[in-house]
């Protein structure tokens, strides 16, 4: 196949943007998951309701948003409430997925944006949970979207800011986080992975165009079980990065 | 009418006879071996609260507060200097690239109020107290510049120790804490944080919820000692409307013994008695009113104009070395004497152009 040139953000992107389905809700952050979304309302799912922690709900995503809280997280939108009312919609059990970033990711899934180093003398100090720990302990299925390097996909992650699996099966439960919820799928520039339905550990279901299941492991820092069938995923088509090019960012603000 | 006053006689009645038996019974069962129902606590968040949970003197103090409809229009200097003390618990909302109390916040950085006790939900407007160096503690969800990544200002101040304390909370959890004061109860129960580092770096506490039996985490009110809002329109006693997304502007103004409203536009009272649906702040709550065009600047309006890219941009390229973040400040804080200087610096062509852009709804 002769695909088209195209950026690792650009691959993120389309990645993410075909796991989101028609018809349902999802709960976006700037940067990649508000471009896959856009891109995704044009592509496959025009009926993908966008919700945006500061009270948009709905919007139609004709312009990008550089803030959360921005116009266009609500432009020609069906709500515009505020960050409770959002949060506490995904905590009845109303959103199906959230879309996360994070500096570190462990087997199970857990997120750090806190601190690299320790918390009360950090090497680096991070912006914080911000609403990440929100979605990921209410929203049904969280996507994770990162770049992929040993530093990034490590043993432990040096601070809990939002839970994966946290220790294994049954631990999220435990901890009293609503039932059936956690990491679904983690979109990197190397890989789709997903969760072993009895462990909770992360596992590889499909490599990105060019990349072998070695590259994948070679770059995460912790064991990775193979899905049944590691495929690999077809490359962003041309129509895919048509539109995303002239239509989601025209302007180049993110790509 | 009658069944008000049977329910009252039948109180009465129980105050002089059953109740006193009661108080009696109560005592014995203290005294002999029946256990009393005792609530477990799970794990108990190793984070300060850097803000005691006061509510009889939130109770007082809002008592106290006049609920008269006055004129409370002032300066900014005027405002930050009656309203905001060294070492004070502040909270500042939106955001600060969107409808975020910018003006004011220049202003506390021109008069220097330090030692402060922040909520940390922020991006510009707390990276400029950060970069002045006048926080001392942070009760911290999220700091950074959103798509131009970390903030610098956080990195140095948290880095070096010179903010003593960072408390770790969610987004949500902080909105949550306000809106447990806004509502007058010392907590409130939620699902967020469970199971994480960040509940354990906080000062939230999880519990066997009492009526599940499921593990709950509680969140404790936060009372600010000085709220900051920026809001479309009030009127001079503080009755203030918001369009769009509230963001947590009524949880906040709520949980704020002091409140200054900073307004794009100050609007008769008979403009919000129209629309009295509309205001989500009551002027009550309110102590200072500053009318504000382009109070937002650099950030965003909705409806009004838009974000000023070019000047988010200088902030960002400024902020990453002290020395630069300081000449920054020097510019456009201490270098002009109020908010009408400070936009002057941009002059009116560009803050017009920022408005044409805002045009039909979208900022």
């Amino acid at each position: 196949m002769n695909a088209q040139p195209y950026k690792p953000s650009e691959l993120l992107i389309c990645t993410a943007a075909r796991l989101m389905e028609d018809g349902t809700t999802a709960f976006i952050g700037t940067g990649i998951p508000m471009l896959a979304a856009s891109l995704a309302q044009r592509m496959h799912a025009p009926n993908l309701v966008p919700i945006f922690e500061f009270g948009g709900t709905g919007a139609i995503l004709e312009h990008l948003p550089l803030a959360v809280g921005g116009g266009c997280t609500f432009h020609r939108a069906v709500a515009a409430s505020g960050i409770r009312d959002i949060v506490e919609t995904a905590q009845r059990g109303f959103v199906e997925y959230g879309f996360l970033g994070g500096a570190q990711i462990d087997v199970y899934g857990n997120l750090n944006t806190t601190v690299i180093g320790d918390h009360d003398h950090p090497k680096v100090r991070l912006p914080g949970s911000g609403g990440g720990n929100d979605v990921g302990s209410h929203c049904w299925r969280t996507i994770v979207i990162m770049p992929h390097d040993r530093k990034r996909f490590v043993q432990h992650v040096d601070f809990i800011t939002t839970p994966g699996y946290l220790t294994g099966p049954g631990a999220r439960e435990r901890a009293g986080l609503p039932r059936g919820t956690g990491p679904y799928r983690v979109v990197t520039t190397l890989a789709v992975l997903g969760f072993d339905s009895i462990s909770k550990r992360m596992q590889l279901l499909a490599t990105q165009p060019g990349v072998s299941a070695d590259d994948v492991a070679e770059n995460t820092s912790f064991e990775l079980l193979l899905g049944d069938r590691v495929e690999e995923n077809p490359p962003p088509s041309a129509e895919e990065l048509r539109i995303l090019r002239e239509e989601v960012d025209a302007e180049h603000l993110y790509i | 009418m009658d069944q008000a006053d049977h329910l009252g006689k039948r109180f009465a009645a129980g105050g002089e006879g059953t109740g006193e038996e009661l108080v009696d019974s109560t005592l014995e069962l203290a005294g002999e071996a029946v256990s009393p129902e005792v609530v477990r606590i799970l794990e108990s968040g190793i984070g300060d609260l850097i803000q005691p949970v006061d509510l009889e003197a939130f109770r007082a103090w809002n008592r106290a507060k006049s609920k008269r409809l006055e004129d409370k229009r002032m300066s900014e200097a005027e405002a930050v200097r009656r309203f905001v003390r060294d070492g004070d618990y502040i909270g500042t909302e939106l955001y600060g690239t969107v409808r975020c109390p910018m003006s004011l916040v220049h202003e506390i950085v021109r008069q220097g109020k330090k030692d402060l006790r922040v909520a940390g939900q922020g991006v510009l407007e707390l990276d400029m107290l950060l970069a002045a160096g006048l926080v001392k503690a942070l009760d911290l969800t999220y700091i950074g510049l959103e798509v131009y990544g970390l903030s610098n200002c956080l990195r140095r101040e948290v880095e070096s120790g010179r903010v003593e304390r960072c408390v770790e909370w969610s987004n949500a959890s902080i909105a949550w804490r306000f809106q447990a004061a806004a509502m007058g109860v010392p907590f409130i129960p939620v699902r967020s944080m469970l199971g994480s580092d960040t509940l354990k770096y906080s000062a939230a506490k999880v519990i066997e919820c009492p009526f599940t039996g499921a593990p709950v985490a509680l969140l404790p009110a936060l009372i600010l000692d000085v709220g900051l809002i920026h809001v479309h329109r009030a009127d001079a006693s503080g009755n203030a409307q918001i369009d769009g997304i509230s963001g947590f502007a009524p949880e906040l103004a709520r949980a704020s013994r002091r409140l200054i409203i900073s307004a794009e536009e100050i609007v008769e009272t008979e403009v919000i008695r129209q629309r009295p649906d509309r205001t989500t702040i009551p002027y009550y709550l309110v102590d200072a009113v500053v009318e504000a065009p382009f109070g937002s600047h650099p950030g965003e309006m909705c409806y009004r104009y838009e974000r000023d890219e070019e000047q988010i941009r200088r902030w960002v390229e400024a902020s990453k070395e002290p020395e630069t973040a300081a000449a920054f400040l020097q510019t456009y804080i201490h270098g002009v004497a109020d908010h009408r200087e400070y936009l002057a610096l941009f002059g009116e062509d560009r803050l017009a152009r920022l408005k044409c852009k805002a045009e039909g709804g979208v900022s």
